[in-house]
């Protein structure tokens, strides 16, 4: 495979380091893929590493599974990486500074079972916030990735009322110091992006379940859900999982097993 | 029919230059407000990441669904032929476009980024219940200016029943888009209720025929002139209907959350334990805003008085505010579930009820929007002949034109 | 007639003054890494906010990255070496925007310094 061999010269320690090198890689994967593979094979199999001038397609559909059995309650390892991922420092007023993840401690009233586990924008296949957003500025990447355009964004908050995950935050407030790859601004609504500028990168993962994997943890699966082979499917495929607000029937595109 | 000549208003001076500084000077107030939450941004209003809707919006939905409702009367004349009422038609048409213009305000003023309302107005998702009511509602305003003109202009009057009939369908589809900017929130368990929409649509008819009356008697004792008590019991008795009315749709909509099972927690802290909002509800929406208002307009001593009547409106308003205080905010206040059956606590208030204490400035926005309104209202009057010299001069018990006024 | 009058009066007035006093500031231009801009500068200053949103819209709605319009791109050579920004008087952005009088707002929410290098470099 094309892209193993790719990902192969790749350590671990330079993932991030090297975009340059990275791109350069990821071209030649791509070009490599369309020398390699017998006309008829799609290219699927190197979705991962789509070439940089190529537009995100709809034979990827990014998703994440989250296993409450291994994520620990207290730690908050994977909301820390968000915020520094995405650059998201408060203003020190909790009830409107921005939360694009955030743990959830969950109780059953009866036995008194617990569980924790990140909640963060669900990247539904049918988004509600989509739906109700009147200028069109929510809209849905064709790799299944939710996102704002915050060009168009005028600040209504109606997205935030539709949500079902309280994914939304509303900036509140002039921003500075803002990351180059996530712009971020007063007036209109934000969520997760699913960390977009490192899957366009080919990164093949979010600083969330980066963060997760480094604590030992590995309770986020990040991946391609549309790839039977991807680390996410197969461990669909093995454990028993759920999709929030399963009633909604948003087709959401984080899974959570062990609830 | 007899003639009746429309006068502009004749106030000069003090009496009229006095009043119309007291509005613009709550009007600037609002704008101060206005300027305030753009510059700093929102985190100085009591609206957050929780409440995301607040007082403004409390405001700005209450004077568009009372806008709707303030073209009743002149529905009532045009569409449904009763001709007691149609010298009041101009002034209920001018009463509808300059609500909905104070409500729109409030709307616009509150976005996180007003300097893009070109952008709302030029990019579009049809699917989107505010996208569709941006053409409702500007539908609404060029269609109730054409039946405005087309009533007072003698030319066009025999057109004015079309107009009439076509404001009288596009704003009880516009109501029903206000409501539904609510129901069709499938997420938030205070909503999720197709049944908002009509609602919406009955309150409208209670709200604006309230509002109607106020302004009406306002414009009277501006004017200078007697109040028309026949006129003002009439309007009531159309008003303690709606009122009536708006009681059955409020207890048609929550008798069926009630049924459901699941909307028992949201239904009980809506009416019973939480705190503010069943104070509203009970005291604000059902008692002041429509039991109290019923009693005294069905009274034999207060029924047809001035005081009566137009204590009825002040009330039913009111009550309508409660309404959307408790439909808007508390519906935001009660947490969303995101794992239904259990307990949830985070970081970010998941699981718990949001407070909301609404800021002054947020309050200044709300009355500015009113202000706006009343300021719209008082340059039509002064400009154009609306304010009708004998009201309803017809004989004084309503009867319909022969025929009724048929659209063409 | 007379009121007329003297509305285009205070116009001509008005213009007058703002030409006489208000005279904005020369914006500063100063290329600190010379070399070739990614268009022609006569392209780059009549359509440069075109191809920004071109490559905006593409970035935002399609995820392509590639550089050559991109406003991180702009950032990464026209920031001054004094204050690292593209903002502020001098700043090559805000300098000729405030000369043209033409609002500039990307910076209320993208990044005005360079930063680490985060989107995919041109291969």
């Amino acid at each position: 495979m094309p892209r193993l061999q790719a990902r192969a010269r790749l350590g671990p320690g330079e993932a991030v380091s090297d975009p340059e090198r990275r791109g350069f890689l990821a071209t030649a994967a791509a070009a490599l893929a369309g020398v390699v593979i017998a006309p008829g094979i799609r290219l699927i199999e190197i979705a991962g590493a789509r070439a940089p001038e190529e537009a995100a397609s709809a034979r990827v559909r990014w998703g994440m599974l989250i296993d409450t059995a291994k994520c620990a309650s207290g730690c908050t390892e994977c909301v820390k990486a968000c915020n520094e991922e995405n650059g998201l420092h408060g203003a020190g007023r909790p009830r409107t500074d921005a939360q694009w993840i955030r743990k959830i401690d969950l109780k059953d009233p009866r036995t008194g079972r617990q569980h924790s586990a990140p909640v963060m924008c669900q990247h539904c296949a049918e988004p509600p916030c989509v739906d109700v957003c009147p200028t069109g500025a929510s809209f849905k990447r064709a790799d299944g990735i939710v996102l704002v355009d915050k060009h168009t964004c005028i600040g209504c908050r109606y997205c935030v009322m539709a949500c079902p995950y309280k994914a939304r935050s509303f900036i509140h407030e002039n921003l500075s110091e803002q990351k180059p790859a996530v712009p971020r601004g007063k007036g209109t609504v934000e969520g997760c992006t699913l960390c977009v500028h490192k899957v366009d990168r080919g990164d093949g993962t979010t600083a969330c379940a980066q963060a997760c994997k480094a604590a030992g943890h590995e309770a986020i699966v990040f991946g391609d859900l549309n790839d039977p082979q991807s680390a996410v499917s197969r461990r669909l495929r093995e454990i028993p999982s759920i999709h929030l607000r399963a009633d909604l029937r948003l087709d959401t595109g984080v899974r959570y097993s062990g609830i | 029919m007899a003639t009746v000549i429309h006068r502009e208003l004749q106030a000069a001076g003090w009496r009229f230059w006095g009043p119309l500084l007291a509005i613009g000077a709550v009007i600037a107030a609002g704008f101060a407000a206005f300027v305030h939450m753009e510059t700093q941004g929102h985190w100085v209003t009591g609206m957050d990441n929780q409440i995301v809707w607040g007082l403004p919006h409390v405001f700005a939905v209450f004077l568009i669904v009372a806008a709707s409702g303030a073209l009743n009367v002149a529905s009532v004349a045009s569409v449904f032929g009763r001709v007691a009422y149609k010298p009041l038609a101009p002034l209920s048409a001018l009463a509808a476009i300059a609500l909905l213009a104070g409500g729109l305000a409030i709307l616009v003023a509150d976005l996180g980024r007003p300097d893009r309302l070109v952008v709302a107005m030029t990019h579009f998702n049809f699917k989107s219940i505010f996208a569709l009511n941006m053409f409702l509602y500007n539908g609404f305003f060029a269609l109730v200016a054409v039946y405005l003109w087309f009533m007072m202009e003698r030319r066009m009057n025999a057109w004015s029943g079309a107009a009439g009939l076509a404001a009288f369908v596009w704003r009880i589809v516009l109501t029903t888009g206000t409501g539904s900017i609510f129901g069709f929130l499938a997420a938030r368990e205070a909503y999720d209720s197709a049944l908002l929409g009509p609602a919406f649509v009955v309150y409208s008819l209670a709200y604006g025929t309230a509002a109607f009356l106020v302004v009406l008697d306002l414009s009277w004792r501006w004017a200078g002139r007697a109040a028309h008590a026949e006129t003002l019991a009439r309007i009531g008795r159309l008003l303690a209907i709606f009122t009536a009315a708006s009681l059955y749709m409020t207890a048609a909509f929550h008798l069926a959350k009630l049924y459901v099972t699941r909307s028992h927690g949201v239904e009980d802290f809506l009416l019973a334990s939480g705190g503010v909002y069943p104070v509203l509800f009970w005291l604000g929406q059902v008692g002041l805003g429509g039991a109290l208002p019923l009693a005294l307009l069905y009274s034999r001593r207060t029924g047809g008085t001035r005081a009566g009547v137009i204590g009825a409106a002040v009330l039913v308003i009111l009550g309508g505010l409660a309404q959307m205080y408790v439909t808007i905010i508390g519906a935001q206040a009660w947490s969303q579930p995101i794992f239904p059956g259990w307990q949830e606590q985070s970081s970010f208030f998941d699981g718990e009820v949001h407070p909301y204490a609404p800021s002054g400035w947020e309050l200044l926005l709300g009355l500015g929007g009113v202000a706006l309104a009343a300021a719209l209202i008082a340059t039509g009057l002064k400009a154009l002949p609306l304010l009708p010299d004998e009201p309803c001069t017809a004989s004084s018990s309503p009867q319909p034109t022969s025929p009724p006024a048929r659209p063409r | 007639m007379i009121s007329r009058v003297a509305i285009a009066l205070l116009f001509v007035l008005a213009a007058g003054l703002s030409l006489a006093y208000a005279r904005a500031p020369r914006p500063v231009i100063v290329i600190e890494r010379p070399g070739q801009c990614v268009e022609a500068t006569e392209v780059m200053r009549r359509d440069h906010m075109t191809l920004l949103l071109h490559q905006r819209d593409r970035t935002m709605r399609e995820g392509i990255r590639t550089r050559p319009h991109s406003l991180a791109g702009c950032v990464e050579c026209h920031a001054s070496a004094k204050t690292g920004s593209v903002l502020g008087e001098q700043g090559f952005c805000e300098s000729c925007h405030r000369y043209a009088s033409v609002k500039l707002d990307c910076f209320e929410c993208h990044a005005s310094k360079p930063g680490r290098v985060s989107a995919r470099a041109k291969p």
